[in-house]
């Protein structure tokens, strides 16, 4: 530590004022980069749906009223402002059907991420204790699925899970079940579908949490008189919950706003946000409606992860 | 009086034929796959005894320990606790308690929950929890560090917790694996102390595992020296150093210089010993040797005396050269080469600030010493 500040000091000492300066900028311009990039590739196309979100459909190109443009300067831009209405948002209270998209979705996704992390801890904690040699192939097996479409994935389930489908023919050979099972085009299906699309996202964090885990902390629970399935849930499963967080985040925020697998395996009677929003965008070409739904569903996810983020940020300086 | 080593020691049951063993491995086995860790090893403990596992690493001196803990079962063999055969009881149902070498503590509880963790598995109720656990703090001086974790502890606050903690159950066996190997070398000599004053005042049994034999010397009331999954002895520390069984418990603890040779023959109360490059030594405890069989004969370098005329009453005197010196402050340590080709070490422990006969290097040099200040070793 001293070593380096006697090195350094001199150096910044004898520097002129415009090298100190360009230093300056050049270490700043390394953290203007990913700024830049969540500047242009995300604030911005939020600012531009948050406008549309504000505007009136139209049949033109595009299909709703221009608003807040310079085209008319500087008092054309406040005359818009002037203008600036949040019927859209009015309009997604006043219809039930966008408020129970909106809970049914975050039900949905709930459920689907308590399977996933009911199917996914077995999996990362198995690995984990896994002898050192096999671990990375056993992360590759996670990952493996990656390499395939996570369209044609989806339409396989079909396949799977749909009357006629290899499970009901398997069930009914194997005497099982005398009807096929109706599992395709109802919630379980999207079920099923969630838990096998995100499990990667499941267990990959918990893995990370569960591989760095001192062995010996649990033979020291045993030690001291505690049963094996109370060492788990004393000790090994408060140590993985970093990883919990994580891996349930992760399946959680694109399980809500999921498009694909509901409209796949949940069939046309399902009620999710993702669908909704599509249905406005591309049936109805209400492009200000649709986008109000895209804005108030980054709201409804954004907002409570912060908070959590910010009790985290508090727990952490107070020593964990 | 006379005695092995420089200390009277009154607590000896191993000496007493009446005494219960406490600890008993009997002819126990421990195999991983191919490779045995404990080969066919039989041991006992007694109770109140301070008793370490000294060796390499390798030697199966920790498996020895995870099999009295519960975490390994012996591949054959018992292992008896105040004469309960302990095969199939689990770790979390045996009456002994571990102190981990890298502590274990619980990263997600304070000193405090730590200390609590056994106690509450043993549905202790709470006050007296409160009541134990504040003596445990009291014990290992860390009251004021109750409610820390053990990130915000240094290290040698973390290892009286892990202490506390392994403690704090009142175990009838308290196993320490390499309890200071994680301290620096001035903590290590202090907690050294600490630990035995605590094994005194709380009266448990000690089974330390260690590879550091100053540690072993120190602490223990009896040392088992370990080598290959088998015991190569097991004694004081003063028999350990001064009378060791074998030429390897000889070289293992301490520096040691070693002459091969014949027994030339049993006098009255005295053995001649013949050595292969000519010396002739004179020993008074080399009776166990066979008259023509070969031995080794082991003398410690604090026992041999260096000086630059022939001592006028020695019985055994070695004419050689300084090979090196070095002075270390509190004694001088001369390596002599003897005129027959064996090196030979010895040191002076320098209890006066003047030297009356300064040695140097290629000085011509005499190593004497007593006929009982060495051993003989016939295996």
């Amino acid at each position: 530590m001293t070593d380096i500040a006697a090195t350094a000091a001199p150096s910044t000492e004898t520097a002129t004022l415009p090298a100190r300066l360009a230093t300056g900028f050049v270490n700043r311009l390394v953290i203007i980069v990913p700024y830049l990039w969540l500047l242009f590739f995300f604030l911005v196309p939020f600012i531009i749906v948050f406008k549309i979100s504000l505007s009136q459909t139209a049949i033109s190109m595009p299909p709703y009223t221009p608003v807040l443009g310079f085209k008319d300067g500087i008092s054309g831009f406040f005359a818009g402002v002037r203008e600036l209405n949040f019927d859209n948002y009015t309009w997604l209270t006043q219809d039930a059907l966008y408020f129970n998209a909106y809970v049914t979705s975050l039900v949905i996704a709930g459920i689907s991420t308590i399977l996933t992390l009911i199917v996914g801890y077995p999996i990362a904690y198995g690995m984990a204790r896994a002898p050192a040699t096999i671990r990375p192939t056993l992360l590759m097996l996670v990952i493996l699925p990656f390499w395939t479409s996570f369209l044609i994935r989806v339409y396989a389930w079909i396949g799977i899970l749909k009357p006629e489908g290899l499970l009901n023919q398997v069930l009914l050979a194997t005497g099982l079940i005398s009807q096929p099972l109706v599992i395709l085009n109802t919630y379980t299906a999207i079920f099923i579908g969630i838990v096998y699309s995100y499990l990667p996202f499941m267990v990959l964090p918990l893995y990370s949490s569960l591989e760095k885990m001192d062995y010996s902390l649990i033979e020291a629970a045993q030690d001291l008189g505690c049963p094996p399935t109370g060492a788990f849930w004393k000790i090994t499963f408060p140590l993985s919950l970093p990883g919990v967080v994580a891996g349930c985040l992760l399946v959680f925020i694109p399980a809500v706003g999921e498009f694909v697998i509901p409209d796949l395996l949940g069939g046309s009677q399902t009620l999710m946000i993702g669908k909704t929003l599509w249905n406005e965008f591309f049936s109805n070409r209400d492009w200000p409606v649709s986008s109000a739904v895209a804005v108030i569903l980054l709201l409804v996810l954004t907002i409570p992860i912060m908070f959590f983020q910010q009790a985290q940020a508090k727990a952490q300086e107070q020593g964990r | 009086m006379k005695s092995l080593g420089s200390i009277r020691r009154d607590f000896s049951p191993w000496n007493d034929p009446n005494a219960k063993p406490y600890i008993q491995f009997d002819k126990v086995t421990k195999k991983f796959g191919d490779f045995t860790a404990v080969n066919n090893l039989s041991l006992t403990i007694f109770e109140r005894e301070f008793f370490a596992l000294l060796g390499a690493s390798g030697c199966g001196k920790s498996t020895l320990l995870r099999m009295l803990a519960g975490f390994e079962e012996p591949s054959a063999g018992r292992i008896l606790l105040d004469g309960q055969d302990l095969r199939g009881i689990p770790p979390y149902k045996r009456p002994v308690n571990m102190m981990f070498q890298s502590y274990a503590l619980f990263p997600h509880m304070t000193v405090e929950k730590n200390i609590a963790f056994g106690l509450k598995q043993e549905g202790m109720p709470g006050p007296d929890i409160e009541k134990r656990v504040a003596e445990m703090l009291k014990l290992v001086k860390l009251e004021q560090f109750a409610k820390r974790k053990p990130h915000q502890l240094s290290g040698g606050q973390r290892q009286r917790v892990a202490l506390a903690r392994s403690v704090a159950k009142r175990p009838k066996v308290l196993l320490l694996d390499e309890p200071l190997g994680a301290l620096d070398k001035k903590l290590r000599e202090e907690t050294q102390f600490e630990l035995m004053d605590l094994q005194q005042e709380l009266g448990l049994t000690f089974v330390v595992v260690t590879h550091d034999q100053e540690e072993a010397m120190t602490m223990a009331d009896r040392i088992a020296i370990m080598d290959k999954g088998e015991v190569m002895q097991v004694a004081t520390p003063a028999e350990i150093y001064e009378a060791p069984a074998s030429r390897f418990v000889a070289h293992f603890v301490g520096n040691v210089n070693m002459f091969e040779g014949k027994v030339a023959e049993h006098m009255t109360s005295t053995t001649r010993i013949t050595g292969a490059t000519g010396a002739q030594i004179v020993v008074d405890n080399g009776s166990n040797a066979a008259a023509g069989s070969d031995i080794v004969f082991a003398i410690r370098p604090e026992k041999i005396k260096v000086s630059s005329k022939k001592p006028a009453d020695a019985v055994n005197a070695l004419e050689g050269e300084v090979y090196d010196v070095a002075y270390l402050g509190d004694m001088t340590v001369y390596h002599i080469k003897l005129d027959d080709g064996q090196m030979v070490r010895a040191s002076a422990l320098n209890a006066s600030r003047i030297t009356e006969d300064p040695l140097t290097w290629n000085d011509r040099a005499w190593v004497s010493f007593r006929p009982d200040a060495g051993v003989v070793l016939t295996r």
